[in-house]
C-alpha cells in the first residue's frame, strides 16, 4: 500500500512538469500581455513594469526562475491583475469557497443519487425506478448553467429562501449563501452518482455472494446497505475522479451564476485579463488537487476491492 | 425464393441491432427528435423574415407573440422616414400617451388592433405586420431566427468535434491497440496522464490565448475527447487482434495498415458509434458551458450557450429569453441521451442474451 502510495506520488512530478511548461509557453506566447488591456503608457513606464515583473529577460530565464520559485519557496509569483497581493494570497483567500461549495456539493450528490440509484435497483422496472431514473436524466439534461439560474429565480427571488449573489446573506434567508451553488453542482452530479449506482448495484444483486448472504437469513435491508453497497459502489467510486475535475469547472459556472468570490472566477478572470502568473498558479494549484484526489480516489478503490490490493 | 434460401438467410449484426434499437420506443423518439430539431434549425431561418443579426430599435425585449405597432413620424419634412416598432406591453410608456389616462390608452390600443391607424402627438401609429413568435432580445433581435442559428453552431459543434474525436481515438487506440508491448504501454501511459489534467480548463486557455474561431473552437474540444475513444477502441482491437480472421490476414501477407483499416476498424464500429452517440451531449455541453463563460462563439453569432447566458443575465424581466433557449437545449441533451442509451442496449452483445 505504501509502496503504490509512493509510486503514484512520483507520477505527479512528470504530469506537473507537463502542466506547468505546457501552460507557460501556451500564454508567453500569445498575442496580448498583462499590460495590453490599460491604457497607453510612456514605454519608458512599460519598460520598469516589464523589468519589475522579469517580463523583459529571455523566455527560457523566465520560465527556469519560475520553476525554481515554485520548486524551492512554493511561490507562484505576483499577480498583475491584483497588484498588492501574490497569487498565492490570490488562492489562499478565494479558495476556500470554492472548496466549501465543492465538497457540499459533492456530498449532496452522493445523498441524493446512492439512495435513488439503489432504490431503483432493488425495485428495478417498479414506477420508483422509472421515477429515479428519470431524475437521473433530467439532472443530467439540465446543465448547471440552466439549472443555476432557475434555481436561484425559484429559491433567491420568489421564496427568498436562499442568497442569490455573493456571500452576504440577504434578508431572511435561512439557507447557507453557499446552498444554492452547491445545490447546482449537486444535483447534476447526483444524477450521475444515481445512474452509476443503479449499474452497479443491478450488478452485484445477481451475484452468488448476495444469494448465500440471503440463503442464510440476512435480512434484506443488511444485504442490500452492508453488503451490496460496498461492492456497488464500485462505478461510483471510479467517477468521482472525474466528478473532481467537472465540479472545478462547474465551479466556474456557479461561481459566475451566484458571483461568488471563489477560486474559478479568478480564473476565469485571470485567462481575461492574461495575467500569466494568475493563470499558471491557478492550474499548477489545480492539477495537484486533482492528481492528489485521483490518488486518494485509488486508495478508497483498493480498501472496498481487496483485489487490487495485491 | 426456395424456403431453403430463406432459412439460411441470417441477420447481420447491424439489422439485428436495428430491429432492436426499432423497439425501443423512448430510443426511436429521441431519434426522431433529434432530426426534428436540426430540420428545425437547417430550414427555420428561410421561413423567418428576420436575420440572426437585425436589430430593431425600440423593440427591445418583447414578450413572445405579442402585438406590434408601428410608429411613423406623422410630418416628415427634414429626416428620412423611418419607421419604428412599438410591442403591446410598451405602449403606455410612449411619450406621445403621456398627457392620456390608462382609459384612453385602452381605448388608442383597442383602435389599434382592429387595423385602423391612430394618431398622437407627433406619431402615426399603426398596427404592423411583425410578429415575434418568442419575442425579441435585449437588443431587439429576433429570438426564434437566433434560436435556430444558435442551434446550427451547437449542433454543428457536437457534430464535428465528435467527428474529430473519433478520428483521433479510433486512430491512435487501434494503432496501440494492433502493435501491442512496449509501444502500446507508452501509448496507453500518455492517455492515463492526459487523463489526470484538467481539460476544461486547458480548453478555456486555448480559447483564451488563441484566436477565438469556430473551428478552432470544436478543434479544441475534439481534441479533448478523444480519449475515451481511443481506450475503448484499444480494449476492443486488443481483443480482436489474436482472432482466427485477422490470423488469416495476417498469413495471406496482408500489410498492417490494411488489416487495421479493412479488418479491425470496421469490427469495432458498433462500439464507436454507441460512445460517439453520447460523447455528442457532452460536447455541445462544453460548448454551451465555453458560451456561457464568454469564451465560446462570439456575437452577433450565437449558439445555445451565448443564449443561454443572454436569457440568464435578465432573468427577473425576461424569463422567455432563458427559457426557450434552455429547453431547446435540454430537449436535444434528453434526445441524444436517449438514443444514445438505446444504440447501448442494442449494439451491446451482452443484450442480445434476453
Amino acid at each position: 500500500m505504501i509502496k503504490f502510495t509512493l509510486q503514484r506520488l512520483l507520477q505527479l512530478v512528470p504530469v506537473l512538469l507537463i502542466v506547468i511548461t505546457v501552460t507557460f509557453w501556451m500564454s508567453k506566447k500569445a498575442p496580448g500581455g498583462p499590460f495590453s488591456a490599460e491604457r497607453k503608457v510612456a514605454p519608458q513606464v512599460m519598460a520598469k513594469m516589464n523589468a519589475y515583473y522579469g517580463l523583459d529577460k529571455p523566455l527560457l530565464q523566465q520560465y527556469l526562475l519560475y520553476l525554481k520559485n515554485l520548486v524551492l519557496r512554493g511561490d507562484l509569483g505576483p499577480s498583475f491583475t491584483y497588484p498588492t497581493e501574490s497569487v498565492n494570497q490570490v488562492i489562499a483567500r478565494s479558495f476556500p469557497v470554492s472548496l466549501q461549495v465543492g465538497s457540499l456539493a459533492m456530498l449532496l450528490a452522493l445523498f441524493i443519487g446512492i439512495p435513488l440509484g439503489v432504490l431503483a435497483a432493488v425495485k428495478k422496472n417498479s414506477l420508483a425506478d422509472y421515477f429515479s431514473m428519470s431524475f437521473a436524466m433530467s439532472g443530467i439534461c439540465l446543465p448547471t448553467f440552466v439549472m443555476g439560474p432557475i434555481l436561484a429565480i425559484v429559491f433567491g427571488l420568489w421564496l427568498k429562501w436562499g442568497n442569490v449573489f455573493g456571500l452576504e446573506k440577504s434578508g431572511n434567508a435561512w439557507l447557507p449563501p453557499i446552498f444554492l451553488p452547491a445545490l447546482t453542482l449537486g444535483l447534476f452530479y447526483g444524477a450521475y452518482v444515481a445512474r452509476l449506482t443503479r449499474s452497479g448495484m443491478l450488478e452485484i444483486l445477481n451475484q452468488d455472494y448476495i444469494r448465500t448472504a440471503r440463503a442464510k437469513g440476512v435480512g434484506s435491508f443488511r444485504v442490500i446497505w452492508k453488503h451490496a453497497l460496498k461492492g456497488g459502489m464500485m462505478p461510483v467510486v471510479s467517477f468521482l475522479g472525474p466528478a473532481l475535475a467537472g465540479l472545478i469547472s462547474g465551479s466556474f459556472v456557479v461561481e459566475k451564476v451566484f458571483k461568488l468570490p471563489g477560486l474559478g472566477n479568478e480564473f476565469i478572470k485571470g485567462a481575461f485579463n492574461r495575467d500569466y502568473s494568475l493563470i499558471l498558479g491557478t492550474v499548477i494549484f489545480y492539477a495537484v488537487l486533482i492528481v492528489l484526489f485521483n490518488l486518494l480516489v485509488d486508495i478508497i478503490h483498493a480498501w472496498l476491492d481487496p483485489r487490487i490490493r495485491q | 425464393m426456395t424456403a431453403a434460401s430463406e432459412i439460411e438467410h441470417g441477420t447481420s449484426l447491424w439489422r439485428d441491432a436495428w430491429h432492436r434499437l426499432a423497439r425501443n420506443k423512448l430510443a426511436v423518439l429521441g431519434l426522431v427528435n433529434f432530426i426534428l430539431i436540426t430540420l428545425f434549425c437547417l430550414l427555420g431561418p428561410s421561413f423567418v423574415p428576420y436575420k440572426f443579426d437585425e436589430q430593431a430599435r425600440t423593440l427591445q425585449s418583447s414578450r413572445p407573440g405579442e402585438l406590434i405597432f408601428a410608429r411613423d413620424l406623422t410630418r416628415n419634412k427634414s429626416r428620412e422616414p423611418r419607421t419604428d416598432y412599438i410591442p403591446l406591453s410598451k405602449m403606455i410608456d410612449e411619450s406621445a400617451f403621456v398627457s392620456l389616462s390608462r382609459q384612453e390608452v385602452a381605448e388608442k390600443v383597442e383602435k389599434l388592433k382592429r387595423r385602423e391607424t391612430v394618431q398622437a402627438g407627433r406619431y402615426t401609429y399603426s398596427r404592423s405586420t411583425r410578429h415575434h413568435v418568442l419575442g425579441t432580445d435585449a437588443l431587439g433581435r429576433d429570438l426564434l431566427v437566433r434560436l435556430m442559428y444558435g442551434g446550427r453552431i451547437s449542433i454543428g459543434v457536437g457534430l464535428a468535434a465528435t467527428a474529430v474525436s473519433i478520428l483521433i481515438g479510433v486512430l491512435y487506440g487501434a494503432i496501440s491497440g494492433y502493435l501491442g508491448g512496449n509501444v502500446d504501454t507508452a501509448m496507453m501511459r500518455i492517455v492515463d496522464i492526459l487523463y489526470t489534467i484538467p481539460f476544461t480548463i486547458f480548453v478555456i486557455l486555448l480559447m483564451v490565448f488563441l484566436p477565438r474561431s469556430i473551428w478552432l473552437l470544436f478543434l479544441a474540444i475534439g481534441a479533448v475527447e478523444w480519449l475515451t475513444m481511443a481506450r475503448i477502441v484499444r480494449g476492443e482491437v486488443t481483443a480482436l487482434k489474436h482472432r482466427e480472421f485477422i490470423e488469416a490476414a495476417i498469413s495471406l501477407g496482408l500489410g498492417r495498415l490494411h488489416i487495421i483499416f479493412r479488418h479491425l476498424i470496421p469490427n469495432v464500429m458498433g462500439s464507436v458509434i454507441v460512445y460517439s452517440t453520447l460523447t455528442v451531449p457532452n460536447v455541445m455541453l462544453l460548448e454551451a458551458v465555453l458560451s456561457f463563460l464568454g469564451l465560446g462563439v462570439q456575437p452577433p453569432m450565437s449558439s445555445w450557450g451565448v443564449l443561454i447566458d443572454d436569457g440568464a443575465k435578465t432573468l427577473e424581466t425576461t424569463p422567455w429569453l432563458l427559457l426557450f433557449p434552455a429547453a431547446l437545449f435540454s430537449l436535444t441533451l434528453f434526445s441524444l441521451n436517449f438514443l444514445g442509451d438505446g444504440l447501448r442496449d442494442a449494439l451491446d452483445p451482452r443484450a442480445s442474451k434476453d
